[in-house]
């Protein structure tokens, strides 16, 4: 998990094997304890392997046509059945993973470096920049969120790119929100003052005392937000924006499922659209996980 | 007491102020965001230097930045929001004659998200750890994963395909029907203000599948929020209390802790309506639903600015408007506003 290494550094030079251990004990005690995180974090590895591997293991070429085999369903041969121009859906599934997450992933660490920085600075300082990064967190926070990402998107042009803008654009209040109150609670804890009476600089201060107490917290967040954004860039895609055909992506192939779906052709649009669905699953799921594993108070 | 309560009110009427006016900066930002030359680009490719100054001062993209604005603002006021290149008719009347439908399908799925979320939630609650508990968690977590237009296309399937139960995804109204004389401009209102009873039953049942797909998707928090706020509410001592006194279990339950337990729902509604409202989006282009979320997809594959700019201002001031509506809720429903002061 990416997210241990940094817990590992937070406390004082002592403690840290100490600390380490004790969370390591206790991320197998909560997956022992609860099955449902120990499959979250299973089917976790599943996507990430599959979306380092998936071209490896795709039986066919996701973007091969042959018309002569088209709108085949599922069998022994093409597992997930053909669509519309005879391509093997069960492929373009697999080797849609990668796009997928590495859009969504893209767009959280933006939004987690950007969001985490802005509410750290409204934290710590307090008075005018907590009042400037509040104003800007409540404007973005005044859209319905997709909408918003759709106007970006609009505005900047239709590419890639700009999804990945977007969707960490619309992200970045979250991170702020829990940056600046995880800050703001520890802004004159004793060994924050501590550090600054020893003469560190203040960005010295936030970088190695404040931030890492600050990151479990938002790690959480990550988590949470993940299968979110994979589900609002699937989303932009689904109404065709951004990543354009032929491309394999879950989005647009629900999209170019979904006109023959009326005819009872369902395997096109179900199997990418469970595909998204098993994954933001996934993250929810480990989030949860997570969560416990952070604040044993928050458990449900 | 109510004295207090307006006070809150107004002091709430006045907050909107700061968002409004962010959402109208943002949206002008937007517009002034378009990569290269708007007005080489509202041009169209045939253009000369000379077309395109024309356009520019049409357009007013010659002035100043803030002159820009302070047009932009005063066009808002009067309600111009420009014209829309793919109608070619004012962006605020095409937005206007399709809200309704929109509106119509975002009160369906509130309905019934409600209608299931409640009762789900309170019972889980009163059951902790029984089967409808795991039901609830289920549909929880189920429900913030699937994609509203997976959703839709899986019921689509189900109940049209294999079933035959529901009408094809084809709008609102089957084209056998006349839409109702507008009141509301709500079809299944409207037919039962004119006593056409068929037509409230065709439109009726194009209505069921797409709320439903987007009230499913905003089950889930309001669902969790309401178990969670019913186990702390049940847990209270004034609970316990109301229980030693022997007052009925109904009483105990509906009056006492709902009505406590009912506010941290109510604020989570604030969040539901960002979803849905952009959820809309993507239930209208399954369903073939034509409100402003369908408008605004054609006008962004054809890169009609202007009416998604429209859209996206629209929707803003939507959600502003909804969420002042639910706090003025909450102050009228909290039965400690007015006790303290």
């Amino acid at each position: 998990m990416s997210a241990l290494p940094p817990t590992k550094d937070t406390t004082p030079t002592g403690g840290r094997q100490r600390s380490a251990k004790v969370f390591w004990s206790q991320l197998v005690y909560i997956a022992t304890g609860n099955p449902v995180t120990l499959i979250a974090f299973s089917l976790f590895l599943m996507i990430v392997i599959i979306a380092i591997f998936g071209p490896v293991l795709a039986p066919y070429d996701p973007l091969a046509s042959n018309a002569s085999n088209a709108l085949q369903p599922p069998s022994w041969d093409h597992w997930f059945g053909t669509d519309n121009v005879g391509r093997d859906v069960f492929s373009r599934v697999l080797v849609a993973t990668r796009l997928d997450l590495l859009i969504s992933i893209t767009a959280v660490a933006i939004s987690f470096v950007v969001g985490g920085f802005l509410g750290m600075l409204a934290g710590y300082y307090g008075s005018w920049w907590d009042r400037l990064v509040g104003r800007m967190v409540d404007t973005i926070m005044a859209f319905p969120l997709f909408v918003l990402a759709m106007g970006i998107v609009a505005a900047a042009g239709n590419t890639v790119e700009n999804i990945v803008y977007a969707t960490a654009i619309i992200n970045v209040p979250f991170y702020a929100r829990v940056a600046r109150a995880e800050v703001n609670v520890r802004r004159n804890a004793g060994y924050v003052l501590a550090a600054k009476l020893a003469g560190n600089s203040d960005i010295r201060v936030m970088a190695l005392h404040v931030f890492p107490n600050a990151l479990p917290p938002m790690m959480v967040q990550v988590s949470l937000n993940m299968g979110w954004a994979i589900l609002n860039a699937a989303g932009l895609s689904f109404i065709g924006l951004g990543v354009q055909p032929p491309t394999a992506e879950w989005g647009i192939m629900v999209a170019e499922g979904a006109n023959y779906i009326v005819s009872g052709e369902w395997w096109m649009a179900i199997f990418p659209g469970a595909a998204l669905m098993l994954a933001v699953f996934t993250f929810n799921l480990m989030g949860d996980g997570l969560r416990d594993l952070v604040d044993p108070q928050r458990r449900t | 007491m109510s004295g207090s309560r307006l006070a809150i009110v107004g002091h709430r009427l006045l907050q909107a102020v700061p968002s409004i006016i962010g959402i109208i900066v943002v949206t002008f930002l937007l517009t002034r965001a378009l990569p290269g030359d708007p007005a080489a680009y509202f041009a169209g490719p045939a253009a000369n230097e000379e077309s395109i100054a024309q356009i520019r001062a049409q357009l007013g993209l010659d002035k100043s930045l803030p002159e820009q604005f302070w047009v932009y603002v005063v066009d808002l006021v009067d309600g111009d929001l420009g014209t829309s290149l793919t109608t070619g008719q004012e962006v605020t009347d095409d937005i206007l004659r399709r809200l309704p439908a929109s509106l119509e399908l975002t009160l369906a799925a509130l309905i019934f998200s409600i209608g299931v979320a409640l009762p789900l939630g309170i019972m889980a609650a009163l059951r902790e750890n029984s089967w409808i508990d795991h039901l609830c968690r289920v549909v929880v977590t189920a429900g913030v994963s699937l994609p509203t237009f997976f959703t839709g296309l899986f019921l689509l399937y189900i109940f049209y395909y294999l079933l035959g139960l529901a009408p094809a995804p084809l709008g609102r109204l089957n084209i056998l029907y006349l839409s109702p004389e507008p009141v509301t401009g709500l079809y299944t209102i409207d037919a039962l203000i004119a006593g056409d009873f068929d037509t409230f039953w065709a439109s009726f049942t194009q209505l069921i599948l797409p709320s439903i797909t987007l009230g499913l998707f905003s089950l889930a928090p309001v669902a969790r929020m309401t178990r969670a706020a019913m186990l702390q509410v049940l847990g209270g001592e004034f609970v316990r209390t109301a229980r030693a006194a022997g007052l009925s279990r109904r009483t105990v339950v509906i009056t006492y802790a709902l009505r406590n337990a009912i506010l941290p729902v109510i604020t989570t509604l604030g969040m539901v309506f960002s979803f849905m409202l952009g959820a809309n989006v993507l239930v209208e282009k399954v369903f073939a639903w034509p409100g402003i979320g369908s408008y605004a997809i054609e006008a962004l594959i054809a890169s009609d600015y202007a009416a998604v700019q429209g859209f996206v201002l629209t929707m803003a001031i939507l959600f502003v408007i909804l969420n002042l509506f639910i706090d003025i809720i909450y102050t009228l429903v909290d039965p400690r506003v007015g006790i303290d002061s």
